[in-house]
């Protein structure tokens, strides 16, 4: 489903973020990426999304080099993939609802099931009576999930999360996991990019590591 | 394809909630259009006003022979005939010299002056109606007569309306350059007034590219909005023309009933005001699409 094949990555500044990285995740596998703080997580996952492109090496989603994408097809890369940013990326001139709705104007799909699937998916993170709330008004942990629900409100075959639950408490993370684990149970393929070391030892996941670039083995 | 229409309406219907969101400053920019537009498309409308009068005043162009003083009752009789056997001529009027004298007499009030003079100082003159009115044909007429013998001067009387028609032209000239002129401004507005848009969405820009929107999606609305500026403006420049011309014809109408007659300015015609509105709203719809190809490529999302 995703595979990296030597991948490089260096920043304009020279920075290089990713030295020659190798892995495949099969289809419906949940996989968590580990690794300190600017071991290249981020990074790893913009790769995935192309919204950044590698400098060296091949990155196939699907059978397909995202690597090598033109730019009209990648905005039907990314509708078929979940993100649930690091900085939410949540939009503040309107409301949860609103931002969940995002994606699916963007599919061009009927206003009335839209909108139930909306909140649905509002429902399932437990945002369901916030629906008109501005993201402003909600709290960090409040963010992250209406991250999640904006990310899954398409069902996408792919899902990619940075740090899903770095603002939560234990119990809202767990909540979090259990639907990614949901997700997971459906053939969803996961890659979760986490500092959190209980989710880790909680779900017997395989585990990517990356330090300083490099993919630990 | 329902779909397709549903996701322009939506498109239409946020761009004009955007539009309302901002009264003020949608206004004012409306205006601007408005005025820039009302200027050529005003001048246009006082043209077609004045040529339309034009028209009317000189329906019937006319030209005027003057025999010569000295010219014989065979000469007068000659050129009687040859007139009336022209083929370019329809109708004629013969005014001999003592009615024309009459007629001044009556007409300026300078009775006392003619009644001194001992001689009459006019010659037999006819009136020509010429079948071919146009201003070539005319005055060929006119300097194929002024070669007759006992025949002094030839004057076209619609040289007036000639020299109308060609302050008309350069009003066109004019009003075209200007046109032009204030269209370029047009689009610089809502070239102007859809960057700031950009800029102001650029977190929206951004986060729709990162979940899958085409260009397509993204560049919509702020097209919609350019033309909807465009539209309105030119709406606005019909209601100042509109309004104008009510006001005006307060004035004329006073004007008219001094000099007895009735001299109103028409306003734009149905078709014209059509025109005036898809122009606008193309002209909108351009500045918008210059405003995105430029500054819409420059947002990509880290
Ligand atoms: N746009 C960029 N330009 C230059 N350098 C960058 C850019 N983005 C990231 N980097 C660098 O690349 C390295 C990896 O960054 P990345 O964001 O992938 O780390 P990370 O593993 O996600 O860290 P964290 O856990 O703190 O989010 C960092 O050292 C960072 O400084
Ligand atoms: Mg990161």
């Amino acid at each position: 489903m995703i595979r990296f094949n030597q991948v490089c990555k260096r920043y304009p500044g020279g920075y290089e973020a990713l030295k020659n990285v190798t892995f495949e995740i099969a289809g419906g596998e949940m996989v968590f990426l580990a690794g300190h703080s600017g071991a290249g997580k981020s990074t790893l996952l913009h790769l995935v999304a192309a919204i950044e492109r590698p400098n060296s090496g091949s990155v196939v989603v699907r059978g397909q080099n995202v690597a090598s994408l033109r730019g009209g097809a990648l905005p039907y890369l990314r509708r078929n993939l979940g993100l649930i940013f690091q900085d939410h990326k949540l939009l503040f001139d309107r409301s949860a609802f609103d931002n969940v709705m995002l994606p699916l104007q963007i599919c061009g799909g009927d206003y009335r099931e839209s909108a139930k699937r909306v909140r649905a998916a509002l429902d399932k993170v437990g945002l369901l009576q916030r629906e008109k709330a501005n993201p402003i008004a909600l709290s960090g942990g409040e963010q992250q999930r209406l991250c999640i629900a904006r990310a899954i409100v398409n069902r996408p075959s792919i899902l990619l999360a940075d740090e899903p639950t770095g603002n939560l408490d234990a119990g809202y993370a767990g909540e979090i996991m259990d639907i990614f684990q949901s997700f997971h149970q459906v053939g969803v393929t996961l890659l979760i990019a986490t500092h959190d070391e209980s989710a880790l030892r909680h779900f017997a996941a395989r585990t990517l590591t990356l330090k300083h670039g490099e993919l630990q083995q | 394809m329902k779909n397709w229409l549903a996701q322009h309406a939506r498109a239409l219907l946020f761009t004009l909630r955007r539009l309302l969101a901002a009264p003020v400053s949608s206004a004012l920019n409306i205006l601007v259009i408005g005025i820039a537009l009302s200027l050529p498309a005003g001048m246009v409308v006082l043209l077609q006003n004045v040529q339309g009068m034009a028209e009317r005043a000189v329906d019937a162009p006319q030209i005027s022979v003057f025999l010569s003083m000295d010219a014989g009752r065979d000469d007068t009789a000659r050129i009687d005939r040859q007139l009336k056997q022209h083929q370019a001529i329809g109708k004629i009027e013969f005014v001999p010299r003592e009615q024309a004298l009459e007629q001044i007499k009556q007409s300026t009030g300078l009775a006392d002056v003619i009644g001194g003079l001992t001689q009459n100082p006019l010659p037999d003159a006819y009136v020509i109606y010429p079948k071919n009115t146009g201003a070539q044909a005319l005055e060929a007429l006119r300097d194929e007569l002024q070669k007759w013998q006992g025949i002094e001067h030839v004057q076209v009387d619609s040289a007036w309306a000639r020299k109308l028609e060609a302050l008309l032209r350069f009003g066109r000239l004019a009003t075209l350059i200007l046109g032009v002129l204030l269209g370029f401004a047009l689009v610089a507005v809502t070239f102007n007034t859809i960057r700031l848009q950009i800029l102001t969405r650029r977190d929206e820009i951004e986060v729709s590219k990162l979940i899958g929107a085409t260009d397509a999606f993204i560049r919509r609305p702020f097209l919609y909005s350019g033309m909807l500026h465009g539209l309105l403006g030119g709406a606005a420049a019909w209601l100042i023309i509109v309004t104008s011309l009510l006001l005006v014809n307060g004035n004329l109408a006073e004007l008219a009933q001094l000099y007895a007659s009735s001299l109103v300015l028409r306003p734009l015609s149905a078709g014209d005001s059509l025109a005036l509105l898809g122009f606008s709203a193309c002209l909108g719809w351009l500045g918008a699409w210059l405003s995105v190809a430029q500054h819409l490529r420059r947002i990509e999302p880290r």
